[in-house]
């Protein structure tokens, strides 16, 4: 397993004290806060700095990981010292983060925690915790519904009451209608409750893969929609392949670029459909041959008058 | 043990769009004491439909809305006052971002 510089993690030096400990965690747990930032390793720096403070801040456990000496380096192969067998001994465990989510090498030292009797959030019904997981699909998902098979991750108690983790797989039915940013509920698919309480929730949150032709606002979709000069100039009907189906589009006479066109309801669907919009881009056809070339020219003779700097309408 | 290959298939509701939530659903959903709700709607972190409490009705943007303002709460030592304006401004930053790429998006 890989070694962990939790001093490097936290960007404190290894003599560091408690209270610099302390002020670099709040600082970069600001920065990188999963519901703060939009960088997409967020989530993953945050656990890695959770980890890293609830060695740190935590005097017996910063001792033993200090034990391990200061020569390792950070990604290095890391075997446990012989006879530690599993871990140290520690007394109460007090990390304001989800242990369970820590890494090989944490419980390689700490050893895995058990029962987290602690856990000030474990409500009077017990119920089982939450998971939030991402989930990626495409925006034609979202219009026409899919199923997708997800993996996840989850610890599950054997029966000699030891945790492990373990991978289970489901089929999950993504609703029609789903925008980028929401988040699906799955009733019941989250951590087992304890006695009596019932499972917690699975919440995926939903994101668009990038589309290589549309981009997406909320419920809207816009495309970029390439015409000759002259299908601007006299107008034309165009086929637009929105995610849906393929409609004709009208062109107005003289439509300049960057111009919306509004198909009203063929965005997103639902009980509000968002809309669909068509910008118009115009692509001029190349003058690389001397016909072309001729032919511009005449177009500028023909315009003489026309003034591209004017204000358009004055 | 392994699961071959009828996966379990689960039904899935948006979060966001659920409404007609009570104070107690919102509690459950977001796994705290309904005090807690209150204590958001106090602060306007929540502003749910109905006068009294037990009139209250949320929605998923709601139960969303507060799952973010504890986890802040929870992972960065904010108190409510604290985590309140830290969804204002993040609402803002949001409402930014939209306006840029829209900019963005016109003048391609």
């Amino acid at each position: 397993m890989e070694f962990k510089d939790y001093y490097k993690i936290m960007g404190v030096a290894r003599d560091a004290t408690q209270d610099e400990i302390k002020r670099a965690y709040r600082q970069l747990a600001r920065k990188y806060h999963p519901d703060v930032s939009k960088s997409p390793d967020a989530e993953a720096r945050f656990k890695e700095l959770g980890e890293a403070y609830a060695v740190l801040k935590d005097l017996e456990k910063r001792a033993a990981y200090d034990q391990l000496g200061s020569n390792w380096k950070a990604g290095q192969d890391f075997r446990p010292p012989p006879g530690s067998n599993g871990g140290f001994e520690f007394s109460g465990s007090g990390a304001g983060m989800d242990e369970r989510d820590f890494s090989d090498f944490f419980e390689s030292i700490f050893g895995r925690s058990e029962g987290h009797a602690q856990r000030s959030r474990a409500t009077h019904h017990a119920r089982g915790q939450d998971h939030h997981a991402r989930v990626q699909i495409d925006l034609e998902d979202a219009y026409t519904g899919a199923t997708r098979a997800i993996t996840l991750q989850a610890p599950e108690m054997d029966e000699q009451g030891r945790v492990h983790m373990k991978k289970h797989t489901l089929n999950v039915t993504i609703p029609r209608g789903i925008r980028a940013g929401q988040h699906i509920r799955l009733a019941g698919q989250g951590m087992p409750g304890v006695g009596q309480g019932s499972a917690g929730d699975l919440y995926l949150e939903v994101e668009f893969r990038p589309h290589p032709r549309y981009r997406v606002e909320q419920r809207d979709v816009y495309f970029d929609l390439r015409i000759a000069p002259w299908e601007a100039a006299l107008g034309a009907s165009v086929e637009v392949p929105t995610p849906g189906a393929a409609v004709e589009v009208k062109i107005p006479a003289g439509a300049a670029a960057g111009r919306k066109l509004r198909l009203k309801g063929r965005g997103i669907p639902g009980s509000t459909p968002g809309d669909f919009y068509v910008v118009l881009q115009i692509a001029l056809p190349p003058a690389d041959t001397e016909a072309a070339r001729t032919f511009y020219n005449g177009m500028a003779e023909q315009f003489k008058s026309f003034d591209p700097r004017s204000t358009p309408g004055a | 043990m392994t699961n071959g290959r009828m996966l379990p298939h689960v039904s899935a509701t948006i979060l966001e769009e659920q409404v007609g939530l009570s104070l107690s659903e919102v509690s459950r959903a977001c796994a705290v004491h309904a005090e807690m709700i209150v204590e958001l709607v106090n602060e306007g972190v929540l502003a749910p439909d109905g006068r009294e409490p037990h009139r209250w009705r949320f929605t998923g943007v709601h139960v969303r809305r507060a799952t973010v303002a504890l986890r802040l709460q929870r992972d960065l030592g904010l108190n409510l006052a604290g985590a309140a304006l830290a969804l204002e401004l993040l609402d803002e930053v949001e409402a930014l971002r939209a306006q840029l790429r829209a900019m963005g998006a016109s003048r391609e």
